[in-house]
């Protein structure tokens, strides 16, 4: 009776020949791998250059300007701005643009990607029947998995990092993309189709614009969802903030623990918030 | 307003996948409740014909699944119906082709929507432009067409507001503008003020027929209250469980209901709000010319027993209402008749709607007049008949 207690049966996966299969994979085609590790790694250069020429005062100034604006008070203006100028002042400014680069690196990739299927997926059906259990595997799966074959296929630095990072990021775009797009009034829909819009109109002049404000959320998520990953994908060699993080903790260093975290903090809060104001600034356009 | 702007030939519309077996229970006269349970095909519409004239108003009535939605839908094609044949000028839309379909939504035919279907990105002008926005026209020349139609309307001063800051009444006259701005032939209108309070419900519905005349523009109008559809309606149609019981003038189908189901409807109606001038007005028995005499007028009072008369001139034009206090005031001095013409009396005409014309007969000392538009005697209205038609 022992089987109704214990599973009986174990099927004997030979994992070694699935990894000897994927990295067997990952040599034949080290080219296409190489061209685009190369590719991302020069993109997270070239951000993290168009970055460095920006004065530290202007980029405190914009951010005081645009937190001002957004929220319509000079003290939060100025709070942000003073955040900005802590990190600076704790001599954390040139980790963050190199932390910047990378996340932007990976929201531009994922908004490029994700938008277009977002809205590919919300025209159509079948398309969504496929795309969700997909896209809810990629969000719950724990990120690190997504390290092994990014480390496999584009080894260590800056361009794995970012493969992880819009793999675990590209989710709420294209999710939210859609479901901004389904929830669209249908009434407002069949007006646009009454008038004589084509597919496209219809699509441009009215279910994007009425779906922007969710769009936009979506696109605040994937910011978020970015930052987030900094310090898991320090462990495959991005450097950085996350990379700080990381050898606070292998030193049990307390206090570079704690201002290389308030750091990672403080530009996750202020994207968070200066995207949030910019969706809930977007009103009313004409034509 | 004889020629025919749209034949509809027995339209069917059903939703669902085993359509023929749907079909032939409904041919046996099968319920479309237990047809659903049976076979899963929903039906929506059965064999609908209609015509509706180039300038008329046909309005659509019916409970909720009633089909009338979905009929309103298949006139622009919204909704292709499953058979069926829809004529617009003599030609079978769903034949149109994509450009061609796109050309008849973008020229001929514009709806309006119960919850107005307005874009709340865009501002009270960009939402009137946006027909003409879509067919290519250029922005100068959408913006003065969209500024002419929401000042028709009454929104000027509102062209740069948000949607959202303009009452239900005020967002309606969007929809109405914005449909209108394309110089549609037919106008769609699917229970457009079903969801406005009962005031503004009213002035709307006035303001409808007083564009609707001055444009001369075919509208379709559907509508769950039968008061709406009497008031506004040339012809108006009672659709039942996707099929049309009965087609006529609100005056015949509320003196001839085809079955007891148009008769409750008809019941509920406000009947002052379908009665016209023209069913209750009477020959007017007491009248003289402009140039007969006073004892003329002494004798035809006394014949009749009243104490008022009626004055024509030529061709029966009314000229007013004498009396028999002034005749008898002139009778001593010697004046002549003319001095005592009372010319400020009530008139109405043939078409006005008992309920308007109430208020009218309560305060009139003399039976109205029915005149035409060139001022002809046409018959007279008593207080007493305006009451008793609405028994």
């Amino acid at each position: 009776m022992e089987f109704l207690l214990k599973f009986p049966f174990r099927w004997n996966i030979d994992m070694d020949a699935i990894d000897e299969a994927v990295r067997g994979f990952s040599v034949r085609h080290a080219a296409f791998f190489d061209v685009i590790k190369v590719g991302l790694r020069e993109f997270v250069s070239l951000l993290q250059t168009i970055l460095g020429w920006v004065p530290w005062w202007l980029l405190i100034l914009l951010a005081a300007l645009a937190g001002w604006k957004i929220s319509g008070s000079k003290k939060i203006g100025l709070l942000y701005g003073a955040m900005l100028f802590f990190i600076g002042l704790i001599g954390y400014w040139d980790l963050m643009n190199i932390t910047l680069s990378i996340v932007l690196a990976s929201v531009v990739i994922s908004l490029l990607l994700g938008l277009p299927l977002g809205i590919l997926i919300s025209g159509n059906e079948k398309a969504n029947t496929i795309a969700r259990p997909i896209l809810d595997t990629m969000q719950t799966m724990p990120v690190f998995v997504y390290l092994i074959p990014a480390v496999m296929f584009f080894s260590l630095g800056n361009a794995p990092a970012v493969i992880a990072t819009t793999i675990y990021a590209i989710v709420p775009v294209i999710r939210l993309t859609s479901h901004a797009i389904r929830q669209v009034d249908p009434e407002v829909i069949e007006a646009a189709k009454a008038f004589g819009s084509t597919k496209s109109q219809t699509l441009w002049k009215v279910q994007i614009p009425q779906a922007l404000p969710t769009i936009m959320a979506g696109v605040n998520q994937t910011l978020m969802m970015a930052m987030s990953m900094v310090v898991t994908c320090s462990m495959i060699g991005a450097r950085g903030l996350g990379n700080e993080v990381l050898i606070a903790v292998n030193r049990s260093e307390i206090s570079r623990g704690i201002f290389s975290g308030t750091a990672v903090v403080i530009i996750a809060i202020l994207m968070d918030r200066l995207t949030q104001g910019w969706v809930k600034n977007d009103g009313v356009k004409q034509s | 307003m004889s020629e025919t702007i749209i034949h509809v030939e027995n339209v069917c519309k059903y939703y669902g996948i085993n359509k023929n077996a749907a079909v032939k229970m409904l041919n046996e006269g099968v319920e479309k409740d237990i047809i659903y349970k049976k076979t899963g095909v929903a039906v929506a519409l059965h064999n609908v014909s209609f015509d509706v004239k180039k300038g008329e108003i046909f309005t659509i009535i019916g409970l909720s699944g009633s089909g009338k939605s979905t009929m309103i839908r298949c006139l622009n094609l919204l909704h292709r119906p499953t058979s069926g044949k829809i004529l617009f000028k003599g030609k079978d839309i769903s034949e149109y082709d994509k450009p061609e379909l796109l050309d008849f939504r973008r020229h001929k035919i514009t709806m309006v929507f119960q919850n107005f279907g307005l874009m709340s990105h865009r501002d009270v002008l960009g939402n009137v432009a946006y027909g003409l926005e879509i067919r290519g026209v250029p922005k100068a020349e959408r913006d003065k067409k969209a500024m002419e139609m929401i000042e028709m309307v009454g929104l000027s001063g509102w062209e740069h507001q948000p949607i959202s800051s303009l009452s239900g009444g005020m967002r309606q006259r969007v929809g109405i503008a914005r449909a209108l701005a394309n110089e549609p032939e037919i106008l769609l209108m699917d229970e457009p003020f079903s969801a406005l309070d009962p005031l503004v419900r009213q002035d709307m519905q006035f303001e409808l027929l007083a564009l609707q005349r001055k444009l001369g523009i075919t509208v379709v109008f559907i509508t769950h209250d039968i008061n709406e559809a009497f008031k506004l309606g040339d012809t108006v149609a009672i659709m039942r469980d996707g099929k049309v019981i009965q087609i006529d003038t609100p005056e015949n189908m509320s003196a001839n209901p085809t079955d007891d189901y148009v008769r409750a409807f008809i019941e509920s109606a406000d009947k002052s709000k379908v009665f016209r001038v023209s069913q209750v007005m009477e020959i007017p028995t007491c009248m003289m010319r402009l140039h007969d005499g006073i004892s003329h007028a002494l004798n035809e009072m006394k014949r009749n027993g009243v104490s008022s008369i009626y004055v024509v001139g030529d061709h029966m034009k009314l000229e007013g209402i004498i009396t028999l206090d002034g005749l008898l005031k002139i009778r001593q001095e010697n004046r002549p008749l003319k001095e005592i013409i009372v010319k400020d009396i009530p008139t109405t005409t043939r078409d006005t709607l008992i309920s308007d014309v109430l208020p009218l007969a309560a305060e009139a000392k003399y039976p109205i007049a029915v005149v035409d538009d060139q001022g002809v005697l046409e018959g007279i209205v008593t207080k007493a008949a305006v009451l008793t038609s609405l028994l």
